[in-house]
């Protein structure tokens, strides 16, 4: 299956995989370090387990960035 | 407005400019601008905001000037240390340019001070360190209907992008603060002195366009980059109908903030 993460071409071996699985897969340690948009609208955290992906999908994801101040 | 002789040298190279030129140089000294937070990001923001000659420039910021802020927060210098970072700040924006009006606000931006500072200002910076602030900040904008750009530094990579009222907040983006822990600080992972610089310079120039009224502002995306690889990447969204403040069903009517993270308080 071919996806798209951060506007990068994937391809994944596997037809069952959940969005929860690929950003493990791209190195966020927890999902709570991000936020997720799948084929550009966000999506809930409670759902990156249970949302399975398709051909072509699209999955974009950022960090929570602080800094500045202190 | 007539320009003096001075000022027409000062701001040469803006009057040259297409897209700035007199129109947009006059809307730059009538701009009011306030900065929050006169740390790594706040600091490159007020450096050019002041040569531009943005008419009127707030700072707030509760803070000193430690040693371990050299670094990065470059409108500092080591004879500064343990002087309050708003002083510190608004003597370096007059030594550049004598023009400018300098507002200090020696405290926290907090929900009982946040629309009486923010109301006085027609673009807010957000330059703050810690999660509860930068919601609060949105909230404020959002609810005060202020445009104003978020900026986030984290090692060697920032992310930025601009609120105007209509666009998407930050709150759409993120829905809200992550638990404590979950995200490290800039104390506690690092950060590459010039990142702050990077990403404090692209704030300066939304805030300086916004001014003149010129370019596409950074709304409904976020510009994220990661200095190691030196590569820039655009996340588009619209906004969130889910967003708790802006969205279909808002839940938060009142400004809030969430409780500070002890380690961020230092
Ligand atoms: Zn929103």
């Amino acid at each position: 299956m071919n996806i798209k993460i951060n506007g990068k071409e994937s391809a994944i071996e596997s037809t069952q995989v959940s969005v929860a699985e690929v950003l493990k897969a791209n190195g966020v340690q927890t999902v709570e370090m991000v936020t997720v948009q799948l084929n550009g609208a966000f999506i809930a955290k409670e759902q990156l387990e249970s949302t399975l992906l398709k051909e072509n999908d699209q999955v974009d994801f950022l960090y929570f960035m602080g800094g500045g101040s202190i | 407005m007539n320009f003096t002789e001075e000022q027409i040298e000062r701001y040469s190279r803006h009057l040259i400019l297409q897209n700035v030129g007199v129109e947009g140089q006059q809307r730059i000294m009538e701009g009011k601008v306030l900065v929050v937070g006169a740390g790594g990001l706040g600091s490159p923001v007020a450096l050019y905001l002041a040569a531009a000659g943005v008419g009127t420039i707030g700072l707030i910021d509760g803070d000193v000037v430690d040693r371990t802020n050299l670094q990065r927060q470059v409108i500092h210098f080591t004879a500064d240390l343990n002087v309050p970072k708003v002083e510190s700040a608004a003597n370096k924006i007059k030594l550049i340019n004598p023009e400018v009006k300098v507002n200090t606000y020696k405290t926290l931006l907090m929900p009982d001070n946040a629309f009486e500072i923010i109301n006085d200002y027609d673009f807010i910076i957000d330059g703050t360190d810690n999660f509860p602030t930068k919601f609060m900040v949105n909230d404020a904008c959002v609810m005060a209907q202020k445009p104003f750009s978020h900026g986030g530094i984290l090692r060697f990579e920032g992310q930025t992008m601009t609120y105007v009222p209509g666009s998407a907040c930050y709150r759409c983006v993120f829905g809200g603060p992550p638990p404590k822990d979950a995200v490290p600080s800039c104390s506690q992972a690092g950060v590459l002195g010039s990142i702050a610089g990077m990403l404090g310079t692209i704030q300066a120039t939304e805030a300086l366009k916004y001014l003149v009224g010129t370019g596409d502002l950074l709304t409904n995306r976020m510009l994220i980059f990661d200095a190691l690889k030196m590569k820039f990447r655009e996340v588009n969204f619209t906004p969130n109908k889910n967003c708790k403040l802006c969205g279909e069903h808002p839940e938060i009517k009142t400004l809030e903030m969430e409780e500070m993270p002890a380690c961020d308080l230092h």
